[in-house]
């Protein structure tokens, strides 16, 4: 795997009026990794992947993704990122198949090379019987699988997913955890991963990234946050440990 | 373009499968039906006495019958076609959460709102096209009379300004979707907008002239104050779209009508003259008389379309 840096952020910040959103965030993601972006509600965490991705503009810094700057190569950028939001967003009076195929439009992509690979997609998450059923019947742990057949038709090489275990329960999101690191292994695309779910995340994430109040205040794998820390070197450390540790730090 | 080829697409799909596309579609086709066949039984009766009119066909369309012409049926409720397509327009798929979907798509943001805005167009223009030809069928077996090439043209036209009239008030529901954002609450600003320049602004009108030019006993036969007050409540009231697509219309449809104005100051001897040479316009002179009407008329819908465009690029997506 290359040890190529995809996403780069140089002093990114973000303000909304007075409050900071994102403060002075520099971070590298190398190709091929599943980066784990953690922090509580309301730490940034969202506001930074709509920069990432050109939806939001920053107040100050830069941030290269593929090397292209979001903010000026906007489509170039969403051509090779995948992108889950929070509340995932399908139209419901449409089909599962139906959404993805507009997925597939929007991209671009021709019907003969779109519909086996929807075919496939939806295989591969489990959705085939519902895949003609309307998405207001789906549950959210079916939307969730949903999503990521629509980064398998959009293949991009980066895919921001913006807490895609949120609201699922442990089955579904151990389904969901799967898929994402299949995502990484099978099809070689970089993960970007937003999260509060600390569990789910330590079982994926090369690296991990601790986002409080719009700061990132640690970054690196697990086993060496532990180590500064805890000061242990065990391997089984759990990651709520130490997010708690920085968490306690910060906010007294 | 495959962005904006895709949503369009995906659009009418939406609004043609709707139901509520449907309700309105029934009701506008019942209704016009309902309007053209007493207009073409009165027109018949017309027809078998011994003057025989000019433009006949086009009467079918401005003859009021028992209720009200067709023309006014649509200058009246063809707002509600813009409103109905248009006011949960970007308010739905910012609740859904598929706004954000869509912007994170390789696709410039513009292609949303043109694509909605063009794929309400669409719907309007295919609506009003098949309304106006079941009412030319209807029309034909009920009276008989084939219409020339003028009428044609006519109503040709006169479809043209409703198309522009109705994309006017999907540009101004577009535009409340996009400010505000609860669907409830742009439904009823679109309605409260269409009530107030649909009927409040003629009331004002009146209101305003009678407060600069008060008219009395004496200055009642006074023509210069006669003629002032008038202006001024012409004036007002064409700040209502309703009022610009009504003069419009008016003049396109019929071809007696020579003038938007409804007091024409003439002396005794200009009085007879004129009655001595009293034809039908040209349509070439109908369109002239109007044709600040429609352009101002078509000027609004771009603005509003503009403002629509403006407002939706800078605002951020993510203001969930």
């Amino acid at each position: 795997m290359a040890q190529q840096a995809i996403v780069e952020t140089d002093h990114l910040t973000k303000r909304y009026g007075s409050t900071v959103a994102v403060d002075d965030l520099s971070i590298e993601i190398t190709e091929g990794e599943i980066f784990g972006f953690l922090g509580p509600n309301g730490s940034g965490k969202t506001t930074t992947l709509l920069m990432l991705l050109g939806l939001t503009e920053p107040t100050s810094g830069t941030a290269t993704v593929a090397g292209f700057n979001p903010t000026k190569e906007a489509i170039k950028v969403k051509r090779i990122v995948g992108y889950i939001p929070e509340n995932i967003g399908f139209y419901d009076d449409m089909s599962g198949i139906q959404n993805l195929q507009f997925i597939a439009q929007l991209n671009n992509i021709p019907e003969s090379v779109s519909s086996p690979k929807i075919d496939e997609g939806l295989e591969r998450v489990g959705l085939k019987d519902d895949a003609t059923k309307k998405v207001a019947a789906y549950s959210r742990g079916m939307r969730q699988r949903l999503a990521i057949a629509e980064i398998l038709i959009k293949e991009p090489k980066i895919a921001f997913l913006d807490e895609p275990t949120l609201g699922l329960d442990p089955e579904g999101t151990n389904l969901i955890i799967d898929y994402i690191k299949s995502l990484s292994t099978e099809h070689n695309i970089t993960i970007f991963l937003s999260s509060h779910d600390l569990t789910q995340v330590q079982k994926i994430a090369d690296r991990v990234g601790i986002m409080i109040h719009g700061r990132m205040i640690a970054h690196g794998p697990l086993e060496k946050l532990a180590h500064e820390k805890l000061g242990v070197e065990d391997k089984k450390i759990s990651l709520d440990e130490v997010y708690m540790k920085y968490f306690q730090e910060v906010s007294p | 373009m495959t962005g904006i080829r895709a949503i369009i697409r995906k659009e009418l799909a939406d609004h043609f499968s709707s139901y509520r596309f449907m309700i309105l579609f029934a009701l506008i086709a019942m209704v016009s039906l309902i309007t053209t066949y007493m207009v073409g039984m009165g027109l018949k009766d017309e027809l078998s006495g011994p003057e025989k009119p000019g433009f006949v066909f086009l009467r079918l369309f401005t003859s009021t019958g028992p209720l009200f012409s067709l023309v006014q049926f649509v200058a009246f409720f063809g707002p509600l076609i813009g409103l109905v397509l248009g006011f949960d327009a970007i308010n739905r798929e910012r609740s859904t959460g598929t706004l954000s979907k869509l912007a994170s798509q390789p696709i410039y943001r513009d292609a949303i709102i043109n694509g909605k805005f063009l794929a309400g167009t669409v719907t309007i223009t295919i609506m009003l096209l098949s309304i106006l030809l079941l009412v030319s069928g209807l029309g034909l077996t009920l009276i008989g009379v084939v219409p020339g090439a003028e009428e044609i043209w006519r109503i040709l036209i006169y479809l043209l300004i409703s198309i522009f009239y109705v994309a006017f008030w999907l540009g101004i529901s577009i535009l409340f979707s996009i400010l505000f954002r609860g669907i409830a609450t742009s439904a009823l600003a679109t309605l409260a907008i269409w009530i107030f320049f649909s009927f409040f602004v003629s009331m004002g009108a009146t209101v305003v002239a009678n407060a600069a030019v008060p008219l009395d006993q004496t200055t009642r036969k006074d023509p210069q104050a006669l003629l002032r007050h008038v202006r001024i409540q012409r004036t007002v009231s064409l700040m209502s779209p309703m009022q610009l697509y009504n003069d419009s219309t008016g003049i396109i449809i019929d071809p007696t009508r020579r003038t938007t104005r409804s007091l024409v100051l003439m002396g005794p001897v200009e009085r007879l003259s004129s009655a001595r040479f009293e034809r039908p316009l040209e349509l070439s002179q109908s369109i002239f008389v109007v044709i600040p009407h429609m352009i101002s008329l078509i000027a609004i819908t771009f603005i509003c379309f503009g403002v629509s465009y403006a407002v939706f690029m800078k605002q951020e997506i993510r203001s969930l």
